[in-house]
């Protein structure tokens, strides 16, 4: 009986709600991230393919793409366009950091919980401060 | 229940999940790698315009690792996509609408990705 007992007292299924009642070290914060920075990616692709049909076709496509950073595209304004530009930029960043923490690990079988927090902090740390130098010069150096 | 993982694990069946890891990573590998080419042509001399930029996809070793990264990336999308809905979506009928439709999704996002690049 102590047994079933036991068992019922298990949490059970994880619920994505339950990630939000841990306080997550570094490492969780880069897993978690990076799936966000995935999914974000892989929503914005069609604005990733536009941006390359419209850039690389001819002259006046490349128009098209640079106005569509200063007039908008169609009924959707510029700051709209930068937006999803800038996270677009951040996701990649931080997929590019994170991946590049996670090939290493898996090389050179880097397992120590030291290392997992520290990379952790500078994967975020680099694509983070990256995704500020872009988004000066999107928003105000351009 | 005796020990069923690691090198005890009873192997019955097609695959366990080692050829999507596999996938990943190497798929990673090579978008990393047109990355660098990409960031590398890009700080090249020269003012970017419009010749600079499609003078970049104009050779045809740049178009073949252009394609080969896109079928990378679909592919990559693909794993990470099941990952994530095998963790959160545990019904079926949704996990099945949600897997098909991002098939759907990445599959129609390579196809236009790969008429553009066809055209350059």
């Amino acid at each position: 009986m102590a047994d079933a007992k036991a068992i019922k007292k298990r949490p059970g299924q994880m619920r994505l709600i339950d990630a939000t009642q841990y306080r997550l070290p570094p490492a969780g914060w880069v897993s978690i991230l990076h799936r966000v920075s995935g999914l974000i990616i892989i929503i914005l692709l069609p604005f990733v393919i536009w941006m390359f049909d419209t850039s690389v076709t001819d002259e006046i496509s490349f128009d098209q793409f640079r106005t569509a950073f200063t007039g908008g595209i169609g009924f959707v304004p510029a700051f709209v366009v930068k937006l999803a530009a800038l996270a677009l930029i951040w996701g990649f960043l931080q997929h590019f950091c994170a991946g590049v923490r996670h090939l290493y690990m898996d090389f050179t079988h880097t397992v120590d919980k030291e290392f997992g927090r520290v990379s952790a902090l500078v994967a975020i740390g680099i694509a983070a401060a990256l995704t500020l130098v872009f988004a000066y010069k999107l928003f105000i150096g351009y | 229940m005796s020990t069923n993982y690691g090198s005890k694990r009873v192997v019955v069946g097609a695959h366990y999940g080692l050829r999507d890891w596999l996938a990943q990573r190497a798929t990673a590998v090579l978008m990393a790698l047109f990355t660098i080419v990409l960031v590398i042509e890009c700080l090249l001399p020269g003012e970017m315009s419009y010749e600079k930029w499609a003078a970049i996809f104009s050779h045809q070793w740049m178009k073949v690792l252009t394609f080969v990264t896109i079928v990378a990336i679909i592919w990559h999308a693909w794993v990470g996509v099941r990952d994530v809905l095998m963790d959160y979506v545990t019904a079926v009928a949704p996990r099945l609408v949600l897997q098909v439709a991002a098939i759907a999704w990445l599959v129609g996002c390579a196809g236009w990705a790969l008429q553009v690049l066809w055209r350059i």
